[in-house]
């Protein structure tokens, strides 16, 4: 008995020598192949975002809200709703104009090859952003672009009548290229999954077409729908290339501020940028939980 | 996923109705005039008169070849940098720690959260040298790989969960093969048409970058058309339709290569 536990409790330490063994060489697996990609982006993602933080947060002297505070001037003020204005115009633009085209491309009667036409061609224009597609617009609608010079030939003056591609509403016209073609590609799937059952039991119980889409197709889809638009909101929010080769640099959005402060042409304190650079990681943060709640939504629809 | 249509109006006949026609037709021709004003329009040679002279310009310019040759240079070294950074640790994740599935799909969301502007001004405020390091355009690389994070991890993250790592690494191992031998000849082979998707997509991406080269005054392609669109438009357009070019080739590759179907492919231009 004495013997038996004797040898048992000496069989238990070197077992328990070899499991610590391999734990440690499991650790040091781990440490070796996972610990190089933490590091990284530690080092070119999290601490430059921190750094951030301790810049508009504080300076030689301490912690100070001042530079947070200057967020409230009308110049930052005024990049910040413009930014979110044009970012909630333009989500808005592709949710209605993308989710359409991608409903009708999936109906039935669709004409053949219409939608691997529509996919292929959305999947190179929301890749085909930044300095390209301004100059594709300046060349189109600039003050001397073909639309712009072939109208006022037949009696419609563009510029005249108050459009500016380089304003507001002309960044909106331009965001919609990538912002349509992104909502195709991700409301696919949601529209794919509306089952054919639905419509038939909405229709056995009476309802047409409006009925249908009023009580089943869009509260299902508006968790997917929401999703979509939180996506695209911030897929303008954080377009840089875009405003900035169309404008030159010279409109009020965040991005703009931000590399104007860092080029140092502007009045504004290199804190200031910080404190705006972190406003944009807020908002972003703010989209990006709320985009996972709806998304959530949207998979238990689809079962997926 | 259900692959079943949704049916419109099924009893309103197998045509889309004129209100659907005139839509997809006004969307059709938005998408379409910028690309074929853009390419009238690289050929406007002043007045009436239309010639190749931009296009025969351009081919002279050495500085162009050389942007794009950078821009070339810097997608390769992104692609096997994200690969030698990731494939370990994805593949580690799977096969020993999945409980660390979670904190890698929320670092792969990561970048969304901070855009490439604000990226941009952190690494400028962090990194002052040495020289070596930020003195070159190599430098790019760095935010690059965080830029095509999300794909590369998504791709590799799709791959390998429809892999049986553990039977392939106990029989790689029985037969002798180390770590890397491993990664190197039976690993990175199984994974072949997830990285195509992933290092074409990663092509667009940086092939079209503006943001951090522009800001830290690195002259790669699109900053180079940039520059050509202050003093010469038309040259300019040449140039787009060029940029259109490659991006499509690059989605292309990705379609074929049977990655892109239906996923949400955006890259980080903008």
């Amino acid at each position: 008995m004495q013997q038996a536990a004797s040898a048992g409790s000496g069989a238990v330490v070197p077992r328990q020598t070899v499991r610590q063994f391999v734990s440690l060489r499991r650790h040091w697996g781990t440490v070796l192949f996972i610990g190089p990609f933490l590091l990284y982006v530690l080092a070119f993602l999290l601490l430059p975002a921190l750094r951030l933080l301790a810049q508009a947060i504080g300076d030689k002297h301490g912690l100070t809200l001042r530079y947070v505070a200057g967020l409230a001037q009308p110049q930052t003020v005024t990049a910040f709703s413009n930014s979110i204005m044009l970012s909630a115009v333009s989500a808005a633009v592709g949710l209605v104009l993308g989710g359409l085209v991608a409903y009708f491309m999936l109906r039935p009667g669709a004409p053949a090859g219409l939608r691997s036409l529509v996919t292929s061609f959305s999947a190179v224009a929301a890749n085909f952003a930044g300095v390209p597609l301004a100059f594709a617009f300046i060349a189109t609608l600039g003050s001397l672009g073909f639309i712009t010079v072939w109208l006022k030939r037949i009696g419609v003056d563009l510029y005249g009548a108050g459009f500016s591609l380089y304003g507001m509403s002309g960044l909106t016209l331009v965001y919609a290229y990538f912002q349509i073609p992104l909502m195709i590609i991700v409301i696919i799937p949601a529209i794919e999954g509306l089952r054919r059952e639905w419509r038939e039991a909405a229709q056995s119980l009476g309802g047409g077409s409006w009925a249908y889409w009023r009580h089943v197709g869009l509260p299902i889809l508006m968790p997917s729908l929401l999703s979509a638009y939180l996506l695209l909101f911030g897929n303008a929010f954080s377009a840089y290339a875009t405003p900035y080769a169309l404008t030159s640099g010279n409109i009020g959005l965040v991005p703009i501020e931000i590399s104007n402060v860092l080029s140092g042409n502007v009045m504004l304190e290199p804190q200031v940028g910080a404190a705006l650079a972190l406003g944009m990681i807020g908002v972003m943060v703010l989209v990006m939980l709320l985009y996972v709640a709806a998304a959530r939504r949207a998979n238990r629809w689809s079962g997926r | 996923m259900s692959r079943r249509r949704t049916s419109g109006t099924a009893d309103a006949g197998r045509h889309i109705p004129w209100s659907g026609a005139v839509l997809l037709l006004v969307v059709g021709l938005y998408f379409a005039l910028p690309l074929i004003a853009t390419g009238v329009f690289s050929f406007w040679e002043g007045g009436t008169r239309y010639g190749p002279s931009a296009y025969i310009s351009l081919v002279h310019q050495d500085a162009l070849w050389e942007s794009l040759w950078l821009s070339l240079r810097l997608a390769l070294e992104t692609i096997g940098l994200s690969l030698l950074v990731l494939v370990p640790a994805v593949f580690w994740m799977h096969l020993r720690v999945p409980r660390l599935k979670s904190l890698f799909d929320f670092i792969s969301v990561l970048p969304f959260v901070v855009p490439p502007i604000v990226l941009v001004a952190g690494l400028t405020a962090l990194f002052h040298g040495p020289d070596w390091f930020v003195g070159t355009p190599n430098y790019l690389v760095a935010p690059y790989v965080i830029l095509a994070l999300p794909y590369t991890y998504r791709a590799l993250d799709v791959g390998m969960r429809a892999l049986d790592l553990r039977t392939l690494t106990e029989a790689s191992h029985s037969l002798g093969a180390g770590w890397g031998l491993f990664i190197l000849r039976v690993l990175l082979p199984n994974l072949a048409s997830a990285l195509a998707g992933a290092a074409l997509l990663t092509i667009a991406i940086v092939m079209g970058e503006f943001t951090f080269a522009n800001v830290l005054l690195f002259n790669t392609f699109a900053v180079y058309i940039n520059y050509i669109g202050q003093t010469s438009a038309t040259e300019a357009a040449a140039l787009t339709l060029l940029s259109f070019v490659i991006t499509w080739l690059a989605m292309l590759g990705v379609l074929l290569s049977g990655r892109g179907k239906g996923q949400a492919q955006l890259g980080g231009a903008r």
